[in-house]
């Protein structure tokens, strides 16, 4: 190639680097701002705006809050802030409850998925090379699947005329169809399906790691089975059961979907007041500070897992 | 004894609890009667009536639209956060840009909502844009936070990429702009193409972040299948979860197939 042809595409090149050069802007350094400004504007910003807005004043209008920043008639700034709001969902029984609800049903559904996730990720792990990775692609596959018609499938399941209440009224067992759905057991039901694979998985990496020699040294050393999961296995197993725990719980709190579709209407849960404070009531206020004090519950929630997560990285180095 | 009974029957009845309510979804869109767990004979009629469904059509089709351009500028934009993040060594917020990058993953859906929601009225307010909600402000909001799925796929693929590829390639004499062409897009490529169907079938699946930053006249695919379910089953839902399983099954299988093609050895 000659030295005098350069193509148009690497004269344009060559003329947006140079302009963004000429502005002070690098390759590196654009590479950098974009994710972070997106980032920045459309998640970072937003949650300032809700904390803004939870401590603004409630009005009738569009939208419907009152200015937290007044410029007055001689140009002077007035701040307003109100703390109604926070004081509002600490003293009425309904949002306590809500917040109480939402920690004991997520905990209790984490627990029930941790049980039945730890023997199907030792099963997996356990199993041949060949069937390992068909194996995990089933736990992976109903994630691709919609979320919202895989909590439908439970409405049909545990209806007063599901397939559960049909099967057991065709065998004979039961006369008149039990009460399954909208209940607080549906909620258990729904949250532990959708979230199993993310119980499973970090499990499964944790034990898929671990040293089989290990478990055969505690068992020549005379240690029972039993003895040797408790002492040895789940503690060498326990960044990927906190992983997973977490991965379950965090989401399970917010949840809006599963309580109001499969759960009563006594099924208080967090996701779906603050639901209902924006959409029915439009007190987008008193929905903005039920959102601040749920990521303040979820605080000690998230160090965990990011503390469990790097533990399982760590591993890997 | 490798695996005993207590895991293998654990397993079997988890795999059979993860299954039955997919099974159950496919058979009953199958069946002649409007009652959904009650069969009467094989029909395709809810097919149909979902053809028919004006509704539903026009909804699917703009949840389409918004899961492909979410998924694409999602890619884009997880793709340099990934580079950004293990490429170029420390820089000035980068602490930020992980913690940015990683929370949306554990932000529950109703914050992430209605924090868009917020953002984009004060905008409006302030700046007059986006000018009302609908099919922008969706896809917003789902770019950045299907944009946290492709960053956590593409990051992990160039952390286990060889790096002496690239150092070679700039031994050489290629500028950075050429070595990521020539070098790291190609080897990243199944990443991308992951991260990008992660990111479709997220925005597609969405109901709680488009319900918040939906107008009127935009409603999503979700939003019609929740306000049809509400209250109660209906059969021409089946239908539609059963033509979506389809999609993903195939799609899956076919990934399967071409991922054993490229890497016959491993």
């Amino acid at each position: 190639m000659s030295a005098g042809a350069i193509s148009p595409r690497r004269r344009a090149w060559a003329f947006i680097t140079n302009a963004l050069y000429r502005l002070g802007i690098s390759g590196r350094t654009a590479l950098i701002l974009a994710p972070t400004l997106w980032l920045a504007v459309f998640f970072l910003i937003p949650l300032l705006v809700v904390f803004k807005i939870a401590l603004s004043a409630f009005a009738l209008g569009q939208p419907p809050y009152l200015p937290m920043f007044d410029w007055g008639a001689d140009g002077s700034l007035s701040i307003t802030l109100h703390f109604s709001n926070f004081l509002f969902i600490l003293q009425d029984a309904l949002y306590a409850n809500a917040y109480i609800n939402s920690v004991r049903i997520a905990a209790i559904s984490t627990a029930i998925s941790l049980v039945l996730a730890y023997p199907m990720a030792w099963f997996i792990a356990r199993s041949d090379d060949k069937y390992r990775n068909l194996l995990l692609m089933l736990v992976i596959l109903p994630f691709w699947t919609s979320f919202l018609l895989r909590v439908y499938a439970w409405m049909g399941f545990l209806g007063r005329n599901g397939i559960i209440n049909n099967a057991l009224i065709g065998l004979g067992i039961i006369d008149e169809p039990i009460t399954m759905l909208q209940t607080e057991g549906a909620v258990f039901v729904g949250i532990v399906y959708t979230y199993l694979p993310f119980m499973i998985l970090p499990i499964y990496t944790a034990l898929v790691k671990l040293d089989q020699s290990l478990i055969e040294a505690s068992a020549d050393l005379g240690a029972q089975p039993l003895m040797t999961f408790l002492t040895v296995t789940l503690p060498l197993s326990m960044p990927g059961v906190i992983a997973g725990s977490m991965l379950v719980f965090i989401p399970a709190i917010g949840e809006f979907v599963i309580p109001s579709l499969l759960g009563g209407a006594d099924t208080l849960m967090i996701g779906r007041v603050l639901w209902d404070e924006f959409f029915a009531n439009r007190d987008w206020p008193v929905a903005s500070a039920v959102a601040i004090v749920m990521l303040v519950i979820l605080v000690v929630p998230i160090m965990l897992l990011s503390r469990a997560q790097n533990a399982v990285v760590e591993k890997d180095a | 004894m490798r695996r005993g009974y207590f895991t293998t029957i654990m397993a079997i009845i988890g795999f059979a609890f993860l299954y039955a309510p997919i099974v159950s979804l496919v058979v009953f869109s199958f069946n002649e009667s409007r009652l959904v767990t009650v069969w009467t004979g094989f029909s395709l009629r809810w097919y149909a009536a979902l053809f028919n469904d004006s509704q539903v059509v026009a909804a699917g089709l703009l949840s389409l639209q918004i899961a492909a351009v979410s998924a694409s500028s999602a890619t884009v934009l997880g793709t340099l956060a990934g580079i950004a993040l293990t490429r170029l060594g420390k820089f000035r917020g980068k602490t930020a840009l992980t913690g940015m990058v990683s929370a949306p993953l554990v932000m529950p859906e109703v914050i992430t909502g209605l924090s868009a929601l917020l953002l984009f009225v004060s905008m409006d307010a302030l700046l007059g844009w986006p000018g009302g909600r609908g099919f922008t402000t969706i896809t917003i909001a789902h770019s950045t936070f299907c944009m946290a799925y492709v960053t956590v796929v593409v990051r992990s693929r160039l952390v286990d990429m060889d790096r002496s590829l690239d150092e070679a390639a700039m031994d050489l004499g290629a500028t950075p702009l050429r070595v990521f062409f020539d070098i790291t897009l190609p080897i990243i490529a199944p990443a991308l193409i992951s991260g990008w169907l992660l990111a479709f079938t997220l925005s597609l699946d969405d109901l709680v972040i488009a319900s918040f930053v939906s107008g009127p006249g935009s409603s999503t695919l979700p939003m019609v299948i929740f306000s049809k379910i509400r209250l109660g089953v209906s059969p021409d839902v089946n239908a539609l979860a059963t033509i979506i399983i389809g999609i993903v099954a195939i799609g899956v299988v076919a990934a399967t197939v071409i991922g054993a093609r490229r890497q016959p050895n491993a």
